[in-house]
Order: C-alpha cells, then structure tokens, then sequence
C-alpha cells in the first residue's frame, strides 16, 4: 500500500515497501512525475577478490529507464554508494556485500534526491543497521534567486542553478553535495537552511 | 620505529600529527602542496599544460578538429573533455576500459566547463551550421598522488589558456574551408575556474590538498570550484563524514583564497610564455 504525503510547496511524495519477494529490502519512491525502485541484496556472499577484511564492500548500480548506464549514472552511482556508506554500519557484517540497485521508472527532474530516498528506504526494508537516516532534497534557483524545493524538469531546465544534498536525520548535517550551475556563497546557506526544514 | 607505527597503524600515526596542527609531510592543515605549472608543454597539440600538486602530476592535451555543430545548436562548437588514469599513474588502476573513479573525474571536469561557462560554445562556431570546432581535451594523470580533480582543474585553464587556433576562411565559390596556419588566436577565456579540495578527518579535522594516503584513510571529501567573482561553479562531496552549514562556509571562504593564489600563479606563468 502506498503512503502518500502532501506538503506545501512540493510535488506529492510516496513511499512503498516490499514489494519486491526476491530482494532482502525493496522500496519504491515516488516524487510527483519521478520515480524510483530500489532493492537491496545483502549482507551477502562476496567474491574473494573484492572483500574487505573490516567492512562490508558496498555496491551501487544505478538502471536508466533505457538503454545502458551512461557516465551521468556513473556519477550518481558514486555519489550514491559513498553516502549510503557513510550511514551503513558496515563494520558489523566484514566480508560481506551489499548491493543497491536502483531502476529509474520516470524521470520527471529531481532525480538524484529520488535515487537517495529510494535507497535510504530500501534499506530500512532490509534491515540493516545505520548510525542514521538521510534525505534527499533537490533546490532550483531562478535568476531572480528565487527558491524551487523539489523541481520537476521543466522548473530544472528554467532554472540557473541546481543544488542536491544529502542531509542525515540525527544531527542535520550535510552527507552528500552535488550541484549545478554558478551560485554564491550565501545562496548555498539560504538552500541548505530551506532543505533542513 | 615511527615506520613500523605508521605501517601497522597508519590513521592513529596521522592523528598523532593532526592533534600538533601539522601533517606528516610537514605541512599545516591548510596549507597547499607545491603547485607548478608549465604550459606550452607539448608543441604538437593546440594548447598545453603540466601541472603538479607536490607529487601529483596531471598532463593536459588540446587538440582542435573541425565538426559539424550539433544540430539542437548550430551555432555551437564542443569541448570534449576526458581524464584518463592510466596504469603507469598508480597500482590500482589496470589497463582497459576507464574505471569509474576515471568516469566520475572525467563527468567533474564536464561539469566544471559547463557550469563556470569557461568558453561560449558560441566563439567555436566557423559556419553556422556547417563548421565547427570540436575541442578534444585529454587530462592524462602521470603520478597519482591524491588530489586528481584539482589538478585537473588548473591543467585545464592552463591549457585552454594556451590554445591558439588558426584562421579559417570558407571560400565561397568551392564551399571548402581554408586554413589559415600563419595567423593563429587565442580563444577568449572568460572565466577561470579553481578547485579546491578537502578530506575530513574523524569528523573533526578539515586538510587541504590531500595527498593519497590521506585521502584513503579519510572519512570524507569535499571539492568546490570557485571562479573570479568568489561564486561557486560546483560542489562536490560524496558522502562521508557529515559536515555542518558553518564548516562548509568556512571551506568556501578558503576556496576562494585559495583561488587568488591560483590565478596569480597562472596569470605569472602565461605572461612569462608570452614575452620569451
């Protein structure tokens, strides 16, 4: 069953649990018209060569909706892997891998935060252990300067700046940053104040 | 004795040097490796630069060739930019296909050029429609020593700044384009980005230009590009350790005196290739 919330100002959110059998933890993450499936495989068995002796080895895979992953995904599988890393507690499962994989089903802008909340979702579906929760938030800014949390693609392609972060739940600090476009300092303040709210 | 401590205990050796406020090759926590810089390195290309962070050593290579301009813009021209990361530059990198630490360098870089709008794609137009000019930029790392992308960065600018593209005429009653050898110009820069790195350490300690080994046994990184006016063209951290909004500015704020180092360096280093 699909949860769904409205807030002021954003696109409609949803979240759905489990619905896949075969993943240990799945999620599907919708943000207006984008997106998201996610599945989780893991802890689990892991080839010798890549195993680490006091960690588990995590791996992202990032699915567009078609053809092959292209160097964007790349960048997004990257960003992706090193902040679920940065929550995961993988000291308590060494020697093992844990798996990420996400399938765009829509892209309809703000695709990166939809990919984190996925993921972050998928795993409390599976179960594993965190220090800590994150979110994704996409901000626009326009040339006035003015504030588009969550844009949809059209915003995205208006605007001059766009700015994903990755905020962790228990103090608000920033997990992951990834931007586009020239902005000033105090904009990058002012974007992050907004998406802690 | 100190080896054998930083062999079986490499992070607790370089928290023992942090909580003195240095590092262990000698510099404070904020202070930037050697930068050196040399353009022109390579006279076969259009434009060139070396550039070397302490040991890191990244070789930037333009070459010009004529395209037809995309079709959605027909009065564009392209900068391709790649990074290439090559066995000889460190063990970890194998022969083959790029790895994805060489992608996600080379999608930075792509970044950094749109973002800061170095050049209008507009001025690499010769015909609409017709002619245009493709800028292959190739960054080739030669020792891997931490602290790629801002390497990269700096070679980059060095080298765009370097690039001297000949006239070219298009003859009207043959349609053909002619080259123009003898008269060469530079393409006009209009801004010059500078990126500055950061590894967090135990989510208190905050190190510029990290080297390789501390970029491996840090918890965080974090790279912002500044350009001239003190904005931000891009800003990258990839999880890790979790910073608060009051660190980040501090981080800008030496981004963008690490930028002025930087630009007068690079300003020094072009005007002497100019009057020789």
């Amino acid at each position: 069953m699909m949860e769904v919330a409205e807030e002021p100002g954003l696109r409609e959110i949803g979240c759905e649990h489990s619905l896949l059998s075969r993943p240990d933890g799945s999620a599907t993450f919708v943000q207006g018209d984008t997106s998201v499936l996610a599945g989780v495989y893991g802890p689990a068995e892991i080839k010798v060569s890549r195993e680490m002796h006091d960690k588990a080895t995590i791996e992202v895979m990032v699915r567009p909706k078609v053809g092959l992953p292209a160097i964007q995904d790349k960048n997004h599988e990257q960003l992706i892997r090193e902040t679920c890393e940065s929550v995961i507690l993988g000291t308590l499962h060494p020697r093992t891998s844990i798996t990420i994989v996400l399938q765009v089903i829509n892209d309809g802008g703000s695709i990166l935060s939809c990919f984190l909340n996925a993921a972050c979702m998928a795993m409390m579906d599976a179960g594993l252990p965190m220090n800590a929760m994150f979110c994704g938030v996409t901000c626009a800014l326009d040339d006035d300067g003015q504030l588009i949390i969550d844009p949809n693609t059209k915003d995205q392609k208006e605007s001059r700046t766009v700015l994903t972060f990755a905020i962790e739940s228990s103090e608000k600090k920033v997990l992951t940053i990834s931007s586009r476009g020239a902005y000033s300092p105090a904009e990058v303040s002012i974007s992050l104040y907004q998406s802690c709210l | 004795m100190a080896a054998g401590f930083k062999t079986v205990e490499p992070l607790e050796y370089y928290r023992k040097f942090l909580k003195q406020n240095c590092r262990p090759d000698g510099r404070e926590l904020s202070e930037f490796r050697t930068t050196t810089i040399n353009v022109g390195s390579i006279t076969t290309a259009d434009g060139s630069a070396l550039v070397k962070l302490g040991n890191c050593t990244v070789m930037c290579g333009i070459k010009a060739e004529f395209t037809n301009p995309p079709i959605d813009a027909p009065n564009k021209g392209y900068i391709v930019p790649n990074v290439d990361l090559t066995p000889l530059c460190s063990s970890r990198f194998r022969p083959g296909p790029p790895g994805e630490e060489a992608q996600v360098a080379s999608q930075f870089i792509a970044d950094v050029i749109d973002n800061s709008q170095i050049i209008q794609k507009e001025d690499l137009c010769i015909a609409k429609g017709k002619l245009a000019w493709v800028l292959h930029c190739d960054l080739i790392c030669l020792d891997y020593d931490g602290n790629l992308l801002d390497a990269c960065v700096i070679a980059l600018v060095a080298a765009l700044r370097n690039v001297r593209l000949p006239s070219v005429q298009i003859s009207e009653d043959t349609g053909l384009a002619q080259v123009q050898l003898s008269s060469k110009s530079p393409l006009n820069i209009l801004k010059s980005p500078v990126s500055t790195s950061f590894a967090v350490f135990d989510d208190t300690y905050i190190i510029v230009d990290p080297t390789d080994e501390e970029e491996t046994l840090a918890t965080g990184l974090l790279s912002i590009v500044t350009d001239e006016d003190g904005k931000l063209c891009t800003m990258r951290k990839p999880g890790g350790s979790a910073l608060s909004p009051e660190r980040l500015q501090d981080c800008i704020s030496r981004a963008v005196s690490r930028h002025k180092e930087v630009q007068t360096l690079l300003d020094e280093v072009l005007l002497s290739v100019k009057t020789q």
